[in-house]
Parts: structure tokens; C-alpha cells; sequence
């Protein structure tokens, strides 16, 4: 978060079962975080109230008081309208904002450009529930703003997330127990990993590898140099793979032949590098196209180390199984790989290696694997090993005297990539199954009775409109792709919007379909918003 | 709004003749642990709130007319308990004795047994069980057959082995509740089971008893963590055990986190000969409580696909064949 200078979630998990007001926006938490959904049901049995945005009334957002029926990809046009309807109604917080922020006129002007009618216009919610949410979130007492990829999965990734943020920072919601900005990750480190350094710009901690302090601080440390340029993001990789200007690759833990947007492309990218090394616990997609595969053991229950939650939690995991066959831990596979290229780092223990760590990331410093073991993991920042660690961030937003205020970024709303048209007049969008993960390379190896394969799930009014019935074989046909796939029937489903889940690659390749589209700030690409349309078999 | 509160008050009590003082709030089963005097307790769980049902954990409080549920039961300054009266004594014998004479409590915790043992416990003394019916899924209220009293009735089904995931044996089902507290409002809250029938007839069932995969059910496990008499089985360690090869002696439990979504779920793996055979998470820890998904529970399948099948591979995929 380049607003408030440290990328985290802000609160922990307890604070929205003792929140005033949830506001889920763009997630299906009660299937894709299952036990995250459990801490917010507490709090609407605490007697919270619940908004929920979300172009589906998924199984989520079937739990709000009010549902928001949004169209996919006006989640700005949405945030600013209620901006401006707090502005106009005097419900900002003016004295957070005067003491804490900057750029408040610019923002507030920006806004204005969203009176209810337009933003009715672009987002297909009524006005007055957009009034409605904007009032309650503004005069609730505390409230957690919530999101997943709903929010991020598009090309305006970082600006969707921008004018979530401005809405906290407009009603001072965030900085407090009870009140902040929680997305919900979707890795089981994919918030420890950027912790780690592992982003095209950071060094670990945080440090931004572009300033010439935190590179000789960590020089120093491993006695080696570092490149002073920010790297690219995996968008950018196969951009780049693309253009002839990237040869080698190096993919550790990742599936991207199936989980690029726009999968074609990028197999033919893979394909066409000089060399492809993939580390992985699978012979993946990608696997199937390296030059070397190292098999890796599962480190999360076949070797040791730390994860990081989304509420900051800096977690252990342990071995409980022996690696299969030749298949060794990360570590073990990296430190070889530096030994046969003339470094030899010995053979570092987990432990070892998090010690390092924390003697450069001072957000870490007081997190030794024994205090990890005592207090069921930390949360972060924990500079010494007196903290009892950090329950919710950016409190110095209320402090008398603020020293680095927290800028209002003005965002203003485009429409999705892929445009909506006589052609392609159906919108699809693309979501997790309860039992189901990513690829599914992981979550298809056990009977889940619950397991549907991918449906093209429709509402009933369009399924009448085109003559289909429920479990018909239909081919859907975006501008780069089709495959074919059964239709469920859906209520969840508006008239125009179709949901597909994106398990089961090797029964329906959904994202063939999808755009490669992304967001030039973070490289997130549009899954969440294609043009389709339906063809009768 | 702070996320500290001051600690609240002391309540000084009496306990078998011991001063404790506990914080306010607290019931007379934590004030006994407190004293290192442990309490027998079936429906009672921490992550749940105490439904009072199961009465193993009575205790006589002095000035009461009743005995009354340490479980639940709030401290009170200069209260006067006794957990090993006449009175106590007699009652938990007895409770101990009917449940064990109705259900198979083969599976009970250890320390569930001790205290039997400590009570003389002589379930035997109902008479013989009652001949298996199979019925009971489909008794109408007021439809029962008076007891001869030569046989004790029991709440003996079929067990339910109706999909890959769990097994349902409600011959071993003491009606604690925990499992719908469990699938409802306290944890899960996707009420796939509820209470049916009255009186001896009363069972735990789906919407009318409708296998598990057509009920509302999402497999959470959540259910099972919390049966205390292994009614609520994973079917990994049913079929283990019907083949007999469960030992839970040569089980290792190993603390890890999930590597699915990213809540940060507490896992314990109990492995079993470097085989994953149950996933259960800590009662106390702030994330879980106690509860998982149907990935955390059960999607670790993934690693320990093997080209060296080990015997206890081979009994679940044969289980898994067959359903």
C-alpha cells in the first residue's frame, strides 16, 4: 500500500467479530477463506451490519443486510460516488483528515465528478442503496472494509484499492481497533513472501530496492551486490518473453501455463525461452515444457519455515512427512544451486536463515522460532522480543502530532479491457468453488463430495432468454478462446453476468478465455472481466 | 475503543474445603481446574458456548435446591461447592450408567473411563441391551413400544457411511449437541444438522435424514472435531480401524499451517507410518479455534500420492473405490 507505506493488512481477524460495520467488497470469503468468514459471522452475531458489493449474490453476500448487485469492473465509479455522498452530507471526518492526510481538495473534487445518477449509470447499483452504504460506513462507529480478488483481479488493480483506501481515509476507518482495510490474501504466503523481498521492487522487510541506503545495508550483510533497478513483474516477464527480451526463466512454485490470463499466449512464451528451469512439488503444466525440473519436497509439510496471514501472522510450518523419491526442500535445492555456481552458503537451517532476517527486517527482529512456538505466531511489526506484536496498524494516524500523512490518491473509473458489445454481449467473470484452489493441482487430489467441475453458471432470466437448460452443453465464445461447458442455472446470477471457477483446466480451460489485460502498477491481469457470448450446441 | 480490558474482579469461592479466587465471569469448572481438581465433562467444549445437556460435570453448590452444571454455573463470592459428595457421587454414577447402557462408548476418551471406574459404574445392572432395531431414523413421537424392563433400549443404528469424507455411527451418540452447536451458530453456521425426535427417540439427522451429500453439509469437519465419543468419524479412520491398523500410539502429531488460502490455519497432522490419516486444529489457538475448511481438513491427499502404495494407502483407496 503505497498510501500508508507498509503493504498488510491493517487489523486482526478478532476485530471484525468486535466491528460496528463489515463492508465486503469484491470477496467470496465464505468460500474462498472459509475460516476468515468464521470471524465475520461472529461479528454480525455481535450485532454488526454487513455490506456486501459483489457483482454475484455468492454464498458471501447472501449473508448482508444489504447486497450490492454490481456491475463487473465499476468498483471506482461505486467508491467514489459514496465519497461523494459523504462529502455532501458532511459525514467525513474532519478532523482525521486535516490532522492525518493530505490532498483532500483534489480528491473531493475528483469525486464530485460521481453524483448518484451517474454512478447508477456505470455501476447498476440503485442510487439509494449506494447512499445507504455510503452513510452507514461513514457513521458507523468502527467499520472493516474487506476485499479480495474481486478488487484486484482487474487492470485497474491498484486504483480499485486506492479508492477503498480513500473511503477509510475519508472516515477515518482505519488506525483503529475495530476500524481498517483487510484484504484477504489468497496464498498461504503470498503476504510473507512480499514480506521476504520476493516483489519485482523490495528488498526483504519492506525496503524499496531502488534506495541506495537499504541496498548497502543489505550489501553489506551478504557481502555481494545488488542490481540498484527494480526487476519486472511476472506480467512483464511475459511481455518480455514475448518480445525476445527474456531467454532464461526460473519458476519456482508457480503454475503459469494454466494460470495466465490468456493461456495460449503464454504457453507459446514459455516455449519460446532458451532455457526454463521449473522448481515444483508437481510435474506442472509449466513443468512439462522446462529444461530442468527440480522436484521440491512441500515445505509446508515436509520441511520447515515461516508463513504469513493475512492479519500479519508470521506462522511456523514443520515437517510431518518425509519427501517422496529425490524431491528436497527449497532451501536445500537453492543452497546447491549456489554451491554449483561457485557460492558455497553451506547448508543453512530454516532457522538460520529467519535469524538473518531478522537482524535486517526490524519489522521481524523480535520474532526468534521460539517466541513463534510460544505465542502461536506474531504479527508484525514485533521489533524487539519484549512486543507482544502488532494487533492493528497505523495508529500513529491518530497520534497529536502526524509525522507522514497518509495522501488521498484521486482515481477515476475506466471500464474493463474487454468491452461489452453485440458480438460479445455477456459478461463473464471467474471465482473459487468452496472445494477448490487456483489450478486445482493441489485440491483435485481428494473426494470431495461437494465437487461440481466447472460450470458456465447463468442467471434463470438469460438461460429462458436463450432457450438453455439446466446442464446443457454450451460453447462459450470469448475474443481469444472458446471451450465448451454445461450450464448451472443460477439465482445468484444477474441478468448478463456468468461466473465460471477456474479449477479444473483439464476439463474446461477457463482461462483461455479471459484477457491478458493488466494493471501497469502491480501486473495484476483481468480475470474478472470478459466478453462473451453463448452458443447452442 | 482500546483492544485491552481491565482485568475484571476476584470472586473468592470455596472448593472440597479450598479457598480460590477467580476472575468474575468465571464458571466452577474453570474455578476446579484452577485448583488442579479436574471435572468430568462430556457436551462441554472451550470453543463452545455450554448447552447443559449431559450433567456428568454436577456439582453440589451449598443453599441450592439441585445439583448444578460446573460447566456452566457462574462463580459466585463465597460460594460453597462439594465435588465429591454423597449427592455428586451418585448422580454422575448414575448418569455415567445410563448413557453407557443406551450407547456404545467404546470410543470414550480414557479419562472418561477413569471416572467411571472411579464410580463404580455397573451399566450392566439395566439388564441385558435391547435386540439392534434399525428403525430409529424413522420412529413418528408416540409411536413406542412400552419396555419390558428386562432389556435396556438402546439408541443402536446402522452406521451411515454415505461419502468419501466422514462416517456417522449414532450407536455412539450421547445427544451432547456439540456437533449442531458446531455446525450452526457457533462455528459454522451452514445448520446441515439439527436435533429430531423427542425423548428416547431424539437423534442428530439431516433434513429428513437425507444421506450427507444431499444435506446442506460442506465438510468442514468441524462436527467431528468436537464429538466426544467418536460418533463423528473421519472415514479415514474408520476404515483404519476397521481394518485394524488405527494406533494411535504410533501416531505423531505435527503443528503446521495450511498451505491453502491465506487465513493462516493451525493444522495437526496426525501422521501415522509418514501418512497423513486425520487433520484436526487447536482448540486454542485465536485463528482456528478449532475449525477448518474442507481443504484444510481434508486436502492434503496431494502430497502423499505415491507410485509405492503402503498398506495403509492400499485400505483407502480401496475405501474410496467403493464409494
Amino acid at each position: 500500500m503505497t498510501v500508508l507505506g507498509a503493504g498488510g493488512g491493517t487489523s486482526s481477524y478478532e476485530e471484525i467479530e468486535n466491528t460496528d460495520l463489515i463492508l465486503l467488497w469484491g470477496s467470496n470469503a465464505r468460500n474462498a477463506h472459509p475460516i476468515f468468514f468464521h470471524h465475520l459471522l461472529k461479528g454480525l452475531r455481535n450485532g454488526a451490519r454487513m455490506y456486501a458489493v459483489d457483482p454475484r449474490r455468492s454464498e458471501s453476500a447472501q449473508w448482508a443486510d444489504v447486497w450490492l448487485g454490481i456491475d463487473v469492473g465499476s468498483d471506482i465509479a461505486l467508491a467514489n460516488a459514496m465519497a461523494k455522498v459523504i462529502i455532501d452530507e458532511g459525514l467525513h471526518d474532519r478532523e482525521f483528515i486535516e490532522r492525518a492526510t493530505t490532498g483532500f481538495d483534489a480528491y473531493a473534487e475528483k469525486v464530485s465528478e460521481y453524483d448518484l445518477a451517474r454512478a447508477e449509470q456505470i455501476t447498476g447499483v440503485p442510487a439509494d442503496a449506494i447512499r445507504e452504504v455510503a452513510i452507514a460506513y461513514a457513521t458507523a462507529p468502527t467499520a472493516q472494509l474487506c476485499w479480495t480478488l474481486g478488487i484486484t483481479e482487474h487492470h485497474t488493480a491498484s486504483d480499485n484499492v486506492l479508492a477503498l483506501i480513500s473511503l477509510a481515509l475519508l472516515t477515518g476507518h482505519v488506525g483503529r481497533y475495530g476500524s481498517g482495510l483487510v484484504p484477504i490474501r489468497g496464498q498461504n504466503n503470498v503476504q510473507g513472501g512480499g514480506d521476504m523481498g520476493a516483489l519485482p521492487n523490495r528488498l526483504p522487510g519492506f525496503y524499496d530496492v531502488e534506495d541506495p541506503e537499504a541496498r548497502a545495508k543489505f550489501e553489506a550483510a551478504w557481502n555481494a551486490s545488488i542490481p540498484p533497478k527494480r526487476g519486472w513483474h511476472l506480467t512483464q516477464m511475459f511481455e518480455a518473453m514475448a518480445a525476445g527480451k527474456l531467454r532464461g526463466l526460473y519458476v519456482i512454485g508457480e503454475n503459469p501455463a494454466q494460470s495466465e490470463a490468456d493461456a495460449v499466449h503464454a504457453v507459446e512464451a514459455l516455449r519460446s525461452l532458451d532455457f526454463l528451469v521449473v522448481q515444483d512439488i508437481f510435474m506442472t503444466a509449466t513443468a512439462e515444457l522446462a529444461d530442468v525440473v527440480f522436484p521440491a519436497a512441500a515445505d509446508w509439510v515436509e520441511g520447515e519455515g515461516t508463513v504469513t496471514s493475512s492479519e500479519r501472522r508470521v506462522q511456523r510450518v514443520r515437517p510431518a512427512l518425509r519427501p517422496p523419491g529425490e524431491a528436497r526442500t527449497d532451501i536445500a535445492i537453492i543452497s546447491g544451486l549456489a554451491r554449483a555456481m561457485g557460492v558455497d552458503w553451506g547448508d543453512p537451517t530454516a532457522e538460520e536463515i529467519w535469524d538473518e532476517l531478522r537482524s535486517l527486517s526490524p519489522a521481524h527482529a523480535g520474532m526468534s522460532y521460539r517466541r513463534l512456538e510460544e505465542l502461536g505466531g506474531i504479527q508484525w511489526p514485533c521489533p524487539d522480543e519484549n512486543h507482544p506484536g502488532t494487533k492493528f496498524l497505523h495508529a500513529r494516524l491518530w497520534e497529536e502530532e502526524v509525522k507522514d500523512p497518509a495522501p488521498f490518491i484521486p482515481v477515476d473509473w475506466v471500464p474493463p479491457v474487454d468491452t461489452l458489445t453485440d458480438e460479445y454481449p455477456i459478461r463473464l467473470t471467474t471465482g473459487r468453488h468452496l472445494d477448490g484452489y487456483n489450478t486445482g493441482v493441489q485440491s483435485s487430489g481428494f473426494d470431495s463430495p461437494l465437487r461440481t467441475g466447472t460450470t458456465l453458471d447463468i442467471s434463470p432470466e438469460d438461460a429462458e432468454r436463450l432457450g438453455i437448460v439446466d446442464g446443457e452443453v454450451v460453447r462459450v465464445v470469448s475474443r481469444r478462446a472458446s471451450v465448451t461447458a454445461p450450464v448451472r442455472i443460477d439465482p445468484e446470477m444477474r441478468p448478463g453476468l456468468t461466473f465460471m471457477a477456474i479449477h479444473y483446466p483439464e476439463q474446461v480451460d477457463v482461462n483461455k478465455l479471459t484477457i491478458e489485460a493488466w494493471d501497469p502498477k502491480s501486473g495484476t491481469a483481468e480475470f474478472k472481466a470478459t466478453a462473451i457470448r453463448i452458443e447452442k450446441l | 475503543m482500546t483492544a485491552e480490558t481491565t482485568s475484571p474482579a476476584l470472586v473468592t469461592l470455596e472448593i472440597d474445603g479450598r479457598d480460590v479466587a477467580v476472575p468474575e465471569g468465571s464458571t466452577i469448572l474453570d474455578a476446579c481446574r484452577r485448583i488442579g481438581s479436574d471435572q468430568p465433562t462430556m457436551c462441554w467444549a472451550s470453543t463452545l458456548t455450554p448447552v447443559n445437556v449431559c450433567r456428568v460435570c454436577v456439582v453440589e453448590v451449598e443453599g441450592s435446591r439441585a445439583l448444578v452444571p460446573s460447566c456452566s454455573r457462574r462463580v459466585e463470592e463465597g460460594m460453597v461447592v462439594r465435588t465429591d459428595s454423597e449427592a455428586v457421587r451418585h448422580a454422575r454414577k448414575v448418569v455415567f450408567e445410563l448413557l453407557a447402557s443406551a450407547v456404545d462408548l467404546s470410543l470414550v476418551d480414557d479419562s472418561i473411563r477413569a471416572w467411571m471406574a472411579e464410580y463404580g459404574c455397573e451399566p450392566e445392572r439395566f439388564g441385558p441391551a435391547a435386540p439392534p432395531s434399525d428403525d430409529r431414523d424413522r420412529r413418528q413421537a408416540g409411536h413406542h413400544r412400552r419396555p419390558t424392563g428386562e432389556t435396556a433400549e438402546t439408541v443402536h443404528q446402522p452406521v451411515k457411511v454415505d461419502n468419501p469424507l466422514y462416517v456417522r455411527d449414532y450407536s455412539k451418540c450421547i445427544l451432547c449437541y456439540k456437533c449442531v452447536q458446531a455446525c450452526g451458530p457457533e462455528a459454522q453456521n451452514t445448520f446441515a444438522i439439527s436435533v429430531a425426535g423427542r425423548g428416547f427417540d431424539a437423534r442428530i439427522s439431516t433434513e429428513f435424514d437425507v444421506p450427507l451429500p444431499q444435506s446442506a453439509c460442506v465438510y468442514c469437519g468441524n462436527c467431528i472435531a468436537v464429538c466426544p465419543t467418536e460418533a463423528l468419524m473421519f472415514r479415514s479412520e474408520y476404515e483404519l480401524r476397521q481394518a485394524g491398523m488405527w494406533d494411535p500410539d504410533r501416531q505423531e502429531v505435527v503443528t503446521t499451517i495450511c498451505s491453502y488460502c491465506g487465513v493462516g490455519c493451525n493444522l495437526e497432522l496426525h501422521v501415522q507410518d509418514n501418512r497423513i490419516v486425520k487433520v484436526t486444529s487447536p482448540d486454542d489457538h485465536s485463528v482456528t479455534r478449532g475449525n477448518l475448511c474442507i481443504k484444510g481438513r481434508f486436502g492434503y491427499e496431494y502430497v502423499q500420492e505415491s507410485d509405492e502404495p503402503t498398506p495403509i494407502d492400499e485400505v483407502l483407496a480401496r475405501a474410496r473405490a467403493d464409494s
